[in-house]
């Protein structure tokens, strides 16, 4: 029963991200409505989104006033979105919280409930950002959760089944809980490098517009998706190395190369590059966070390579 | 550069010290100091950093001899080229290559090289007063002019404020100094020297560690004796002396696996009841998958499981040539098994059997497969040798497969003749042998290792860890207060990024002084021009997002 309520619950989540991805999406193209500000003046953006001495640069009234129209326009897409990816989240939350009951055990034994329970984190951590001010990743973190929670429900379904004897362990939980936590930080984090990646380049090139210009700074983009990763980095230390110790236990050594183990130290190594050159002068900005998305392909060919390409230690039943 | 270092090795080597050298040169000293420099740099590890992960990724995509040494074989087998080009190269056993040594080694070398001086200066610092405050205070990102009527005492009062706020107070004459964070370089410290510890721990583990892997039919016993393995590898540091003396029976194993729809034939339950002795006291102990054995400094492991099955072979005169368990390995998930029942002392020919188990068989008469991985319906099927007596020359043989040189297939009418049997019933050969099939037996692959220095790799972590919190959640920040009349100046600087807030703190400090600011509250803030584009929202758009990495 509580499986049935599960699946239903997952399904009706993704048909909700995808209003909240497709109100996200109309707040972006509605924003290309928005004068584009000349490039000193976009960086001065005041706190509610609109552009700081824009009246200064002799604009007509009526400009003006449509300008005011569209940004209004483009708050009330963006606030739909929210309400539609907040009624997601609770469906969401309701299939993974139920899939637990029906499994009558933690839902992250498998890459479907390792997905979805990942997504949750995500979407979780976005919806405290967003009633916190950040809302301007909206778009990113609903497209992501989409594609990802679209795939799980279609593709990586698997139905409820207990766990093998590998899995009976402690360290399910510990091991399990802190890579799910910290690949959903890494993530955010990736998503505001992609931004910041976006925006400064347009601020370079001093054609910042549409819904760029609603961005905060590149600065304060970087600063953010560097918290994410500064968050995420320990933790992801602490799931490799609970990795270890439930190897130790279950294998009997606690490192041998095993694919899974392997790209997680490649993960490791490439996120500890990241902190290391935004404290290298010449690899600051826009370096470090290409580095902060190499390290996100690995973290996601870790997942999804490794699981389906290549056996290993890691591979069980029902993927 | 490499000429040079050539000629300033061969000066060295040829010219008697204190002569003067041409210029341009460097003195072996000089460069290798450059060299230390070069290594030592951030840049370095950064490359070196990156080395790593990629010379750790064909280890994941390529098999790898220590974990999969026959599926080495075979990409040998059908790329005979490009494997031996990459057996070249060791990219079959990539963690044990040269490369790889050196690529880890450099990047630990040069992570020496760059901590120790820190450590210095941490250490020299560790006591050191905040540095003088500077002249033009309103340079600072975050900068307050206020105004008192009450100048007296105020620096005692602003003293009281920010060592209650945990910063390191420098009294001067109209000013103060104050900074904070200065765990974040212990933190880094820890960190980088936590790594070394690792290593370390690791090295020793793998110089002083041992691991034996042995195969366990119910019923069966294992003695820690090097004869009894079945592989064994251990470090270059290792003596057999350091095995512990202590010996597991395997009472029974049980293996369960899913019946239902979901997941059919997946596994369940894997339980051992073992009875271990040690020094003298016998213990009766389940052994399961991560709930190992711990017998002196070893553990034990169940690492895997099997069918054997238990036969009698009778020579013609119907003396009895072998009895006992066989030991079979699995093909696939089914556990359909194959082995080999050897009878070398049947007389008058020596006797042989190709040995197939199917626990669940299926379509027997198409050669057979098992459908499930438990015995629901077991059946033994034999293929029959027989051969003139072979001279023991000492020579090991496989256990596992038959040479069948020397020997000759039963056959019936011209076609090889094959028997299957249920538990229980006999298989009669034309030349008056037989083999009876008593009944299957289940073994497990049982691991036991020692691996010292473990808790120095697990301590070692744990530092880390501990250590890469510190580095990355404390920010150090700097603040001063100086009065000069009725006018009071706040300053403060983060000493590194990420870090927001810093016009928070200095309002806290102005408001614990009594001051209100003169000037609108965070004038000269490079912050209050940055967008928090919620209208909607009551929290104030920069106070935002200070902490969601936190959380």
């Amino acid at each position: 029963m509580a499986a049935y309520w599960s699946n239903l619950a997952m399904v009706t989540s993704v048909v909700v991200y995808l209003l909240a991805l497709a109100a996200f999406a109309a707040e972006w193209a509605s924003a290309r409505r928005l004068e584009p500000v000349a490039a000193p003046a976009a960086l001065l953006v005041g706190s509610d989104g609109q552009a700081i001495g824009a009246a200064d640069d002799g604009m007509p009234a009526g400009v003006e006033a449509d300008h005011g129209r569209a940004n209004h326009r483009v708050d009330l897409f963006g606030r739909m979105g929210l309400g539609l990816i907040t009624v997601g989240w609770l469906m969401h939350l309701t299939g993974v919280v139920c899939r637990g009951i029906a499994a009558n055990r933690l839902p992250w034994a498998n890459m479907y409930e390792f997905v979805t329970a990942s997504l949750l984190f995500i979407v979780t951590t976005y919806l405290v950002l967003a009633f916190r001010g950040v809302r301007w990743l909206g778009l990113p973190v609903t497209l992501l959760v989409v594609i990802g929670q679209g795939l799980a429900v279609t593709v990586l379904y698997v139905a409820v089944a207990p766990l093998v004897p590998a899995l009976h362990s402690v360290w399910f939980i510990i091991h399990i809980v802190g890579a799910a936590i910290a690949g959903a930080a890494f993530n955010v984090g990736g998503l505001a490098s992609i931004l910041y990646l976006l925006k400064s380049r347009a601020v370079r090139r001093e054609r910042v517009r549409g819904y760029l210009a609603k961005l905060p700074s590149p600065e304060r983009i970087d600063e953010l998706a560097y918290r994410f990763h500064a968050f995420a980095f320990p933790l992801w230390t602490f799931a490799v190395a609970a990795g270890a110790v439930w190897a130790e236990y279950a294998w009997g050594r606690f490192w041998g190369w095993d694919p899974k183990e392997t790209w997680a130290l490649v993960t490791w190594v490439v996120y500890a590059s990241y902190l290391h050159a935004r404290a290298t002068a010449g690899w600051r900005g826009k370096r470090a966070a290409v580095v902060a998305l190499i390290g996100l392909a690995c973290f996601w060919f870790n997942f999804v390579g490794i699981n389906l390409l290549v056996s290993g230690l890691h591979s069980y039943a029902g993927i | 550069m490499a000429q040079d270092t050539v000629d300033a090795q061969l000066d060295e080597a040829t010219e008697p010290s204190g002569r003067a050298r041409r210029s341009g040169t460097l003195k072996a000293p000089e460069t290798l100091r450059w060299l230390w420099t070069q290594l030592t740099s951030m840049r370095t590890s950064l490359v070196l950093l990156f080395a790593l992960a990629l010379g750790a990724v064909p280890g994941s995509l390529l098999p790898q001899r220590p974990v999969s040494p026959v599926r080495v074989r075979e990409f040998l087998t059908s790329h005979p080229q490009l494997g031996g080009f990459y057996d070249a190269l060791g990219l079959f056993d990539v963690y044990a290559s040269a490369w790889f040594a050196a690529i880890y080694l450099l990047l630990f070398v040069s992570l020496v090289g760059c901590i120790i001086p820190r450590i210095g200066v941490y250490l020299g610092g560790l006591r050191a007063e905040p540095p003088r405050t500077p002249r033009n205070l309103s340079r600072m990102p975050e900068h307050l002019a206020l105004a008192t009527d009450t100048p007296d005492g105020l620096l005692e009062r602003a003293e009281q404020v920010l060592r209650k706020r945990h910063f390191r107070v420098r009294r001067l004459d109209d000013s103060i100094s104050a900074e904070r964070g200065y765990l974040r370089e212990l933190g880094n410290l820890v960190f980088h020297v936590s790594l070394v510890v690792l290593l370390c721990g690791v090295a020793w583990g793998t110089l002083f560690g041992y691991k034996g892997t042995v195969a366990v039919v119910e019923g069966q016993s294992f003695s820690n004796t090097l004869t009894q393995f079945d592989d064994f590898r251990s470090g270059g540091a290792f003596r057999a002396d350091q095995l512990v003396p202590f010996t597991v029976k395997l009472n029974s194993f049980v293996a369960k696996f899913e019946t239902g729809p979901v997941q059919r034939g997946a596994a369940r339950v894997f339980r051992a009841e073992t009875t271990t002795t040690l020094n003298g006291a016998t213990t009766e102990q389940a052994l399961e998958v991560n709930n190992p054995l711990v017998l002196g400094d070893s553990t034990v492991h169940l690492v895997g499981h099997g069918y054997a099955v238990d036969v009698t072979v009778k020579d013609p005169s119907g003396r009895v040539a072998f009895a006992g368990p066989v030991i079979l390995l699995p093909q696939d998930g089914n556990f359909l098994s194959v082995g080999v029942v050897k009878a070398p002392f049947a007389r008058p020919e020596r006797l042989a059997f190709e040995a197939l188990f199917l626990p669940t068989a299926v379509d027997t008469d198409n050669g057979g497969t098992s459908a499930f991985p438990d015995a629901l319906n077991p059946l033994l099927l034999l293929n029959a040798w027989h051969g003139p007596p072979k001279e023991a020359t000492g020579l090991p043989e496989n256990v596992y497969s038959l040479d069948t040189t020397g020997l000759t297939q039963f056959s019936q009418d011209g076609k090889p003749l094959r028997s299957t049997l249920a538990p229980g019933e006999i298989f009669d050969l034309p030349d008056g042998s037989s083999i009876q099939f008593h009944d299957w037996k289940r073994w497990v692959s049982l691991q036991v290792s020692s691996t010292p220095g473990l808790w120095l790799v697990f301590g070692a972590v744990l530092m880390a860890v501990a250590g890469l919190c510190l580095s990355l959640f404390i920010r150090p920040r700097r603040v001063w207060v100086r009065v000069d009349g009725a006018r009071v100046e706040l300053a403060g600087l983060d000493r590194t990024e990420g870090r927001g807030g810093l016009d928070e703190e200095l309002a806290l400090v102005a408001d614990g002084l009594g001051l209100a600011p003169t000037t609108p509250a965070g004038a000269g803030s490079t912050a209050s021009v940055q967008s928090g584009e919620v209208p909607t929202s009551g929290v104030p758009a920069d106070g935002a997002a200070h902490d969601e990495g936190k959380s």
